[in-house]
């Protein structure tokens, strides 16, 4: 394991804007195949995470690869949805939060001063553990992203409320119905909402907390294959508890154990070969 | 014994339901056969007529109205000192904030606090401000007299505005302003609540007015006169020794019940309809 912080370091302590210059040599450097045809979409380097003087996360240093899904797996309250939040910066609306380290998004850091919070999470839609649609009609919650950033134009919103609902897989069971409020679709509709909510502010990155652990099994499947076909669109962070799911549709996994990140690599990598003894052990079913 | 204990339980609270039913029930009988008799289409379109207070012809239209202006001043005024506090305290403010503990225990105690304070508080800044007993300062003294109740009541519901619809919002790049307009939609029916409650109580309290609004026996076309009140109509008229005048207090207590119940059926319903979207 230190010797694979190591290599992760080295590879971390020349600053991001070397790391384009220097893509073809972190072939070389064998650190993860993956990186050959995906860049780094979001860098986290020495990334510290105190709750209430709890070191929830502890000198993280990741690489998350753009347009493919990255699962982050690990037992409960080991940090992955922490880390997720301190991507989007929602992590700073709880008290007591002391974050040290940089987040990297295409090379800017979300956490330095004078960063616009509101366009870094433009940038990032969020999935979260229920579906949480806003209280209103099924087209104002797709329209009030577009709204909110400066879109008003009736034929516009209408346009864009069917191009992502149809993105989402959802339009054809709501067409008829845009005006009834959100709540009145089922668990799963109003998660696929969610998405398709979340789309409609033009995003590079889908983040996912669990988005699939409230839902029947027939609408997660929907929810997967829908993030199966975003991928060549958008970069996808999922944290998820069901092993089976990131078996299904990661591309890069990151394993991380009482805050730490023990491995992290090419999911094919990780799940037939992995280096760590805490990496076997977990995907064997040894804990969870 | 555990289905005795249950039974116990069934007739204490079907007892204590009953007692607080069947009490108000008796206190809308009393109103009602009292109040009954000396209501009439006079009582409700009608203003005082000479020598109304002895017996004679004349209703109480100045009253009524000289409420609804009330009531409907403070509660304008109120929501627009009350609305932006209530916003401050749960978006703006961090969640275990020193600042925010202790503005809620300030309203907490203010919302304890006796009306007649508020009047004397109220009769006080008057004559601070050099105003004479008038509509302006009745509203004023309402207004303060309500506050504590709205923003206690509207705080409590947007309290518990689930934080995933906040987060939900704020990911797609809102900024905290933005996200007032669908918290407003969700605790929409919570602010009928809380408008309800402080209209029952401002309608109904004759102690803040006492010497804020005065007492007339006109209808106010300035925010600068004096206006009747139906709480001062009821205190004025019970103290009469002609019992046909007392009687008249009851029509007038007739009159704010109805005022408050059909307010109260008026916004369930809007309040229904609001919250169709509600999460």
């Amino acid at each position: 394991m230190i010797q694979n912080l190591l290599r992760v370091e080295k590879y971390f302590d020349s600053p991001i804007e070397k790391l384009q210059v220097k893509k073809e040599s972190r072939n070389q450097s064998e650190v993860d195949q993956i990186f050959k045809t995906h860049k780094p979409h979001i860098s986290v380097r020495n990334l510290n995470v105190y709750l209430t003087k709890n070191h929830i996360l502890k000198n993280v240093n990741l690489d998350i690869p753009d347009k493919a899904i990255t699962c982050i797996i690990g037992p409960s309250g080991c940090g992955k949805t922490t880390l997720l939040k301190t991507f989007n910066r929602l992590l700073q609306n709880s008290t007591d939060v002391k974050i040290e380290g940089d987040v990297l998004v295409d090379g800017e850091n979300i956490h330095g001063k004078n960063v616009d919070i509101e366009g870094i999470r433009k940038k990032m839609g969020l999935l979260s553990q229920r579906p949480c649609p806003l209280p209103m009609s099924i087209f104002d919650n797709i329209a009030y992203g577009p709204r909110i950033h400066g879109i008003g134009r009736k034929k516009t919103l209408k346009i864009m409320v069917e191009k992502y609902l149809e993105e989402a897989g959802l339009w054809e069971e709501v067409k008829d119905r845009l005006k009834s409020p959100a709540t009145s679709l089922s668990i799963g509709q109003q998660q696929r909402l969610c998405l398709a909510r979340g789309l409609a502010v033009k995003p590079e990155i889908i983040l996912g907390d669990e988005a699939t652990s409230a839902l029947d099994p027939i609408s997660s499947k929907k929810i997967e294959e829908l993030f199966l076909k975003l991928k060549d669109q958008y970069s996808i962070v999922l944290v998820t508890h069901t092993l089976r799911q990131a078996r299904r549709i990661a591309d890069y996994v990151v394993f991380m154990y009482l805050g730490e990140v023990i491995e992290a690599g090419p999911a094919a990598e990780i799940f037939s070969n992995p280096k760590e003894k805490l990496t076997r052990e977990y995907l064997d079913g040894y804990f969870s | 014994m555990r289905k005795l204990e249950e039974k116990i339980f069934k007739v204490l609270m079907i007892a204590a339901t009953l007692a607080i039913v069947i009490s108000l029930f008796m206190i809308l009988v009393g109103i009602l056969k009292r109040g009954l008799p000396a209501m009439s289409w006079d009582m409700v379109s009608k203003i005082p007529g000479g020598g109304f207070y002895i017996g004679k012809e004349g209703g109480l239209l100045n009253a009524i109205v000289g409420s609804l202006y009330i009531v409907i001043g403070s509660i304008s005024l109120g929501l627009i000192f009350s609305l932006p506090i209530v916003l401050y305290l749960n978006l703006y403010l961090p969640e275990k904030s020193r600042l925010a503990q202790f503005t809620r225990l300030s309203f907490d105690v203010l919302f304890g606090i006796p009306s007649i304070v508020y009047g004397a508080f109220g009769f006080t800044l008057m004559v601070y401000l050099g105003l004479r007993s008038s509509l302006f300062a009745g509203i004023l003294t309402v207004t303060i007299l309500i506050i504590p109740i709205l923003i206690r009541s509207i705080d409590e519901v947007m309290r518990r505005v689930p934080k995933e619809m906040k987060d939900a919002a704020l990911s797609l790049g809102a900024t905290r302003s933005e996200i007032i307009k669908p918290i407003l939609r969700q605790v929409a029916p919570g602010i009928v609540t809380a408008i309800l409650l402080s209209v029952g109580r401002g309608i109904g309290d004759a102690a803040s007015v006492l010497f804020t609004a005065g007492y007339t026996d006109s209808i106010p076309t300035s925010l600068s006169q004096p206006v009747a009140t139906l709480p001062l109509a009821i205190f004025f008229q019970l103290s009469s020794p002609i019992a046909e005048v007392q009687d008249r207090a009851y029509a007038a207590a007739l009159i704010l019940t109805l005022i408050v119940l059909l307010l109260s059926v008026a916004a369930r319903f809007y309040s229904r309809k609001f919250s169709k979207n509600k999460i």
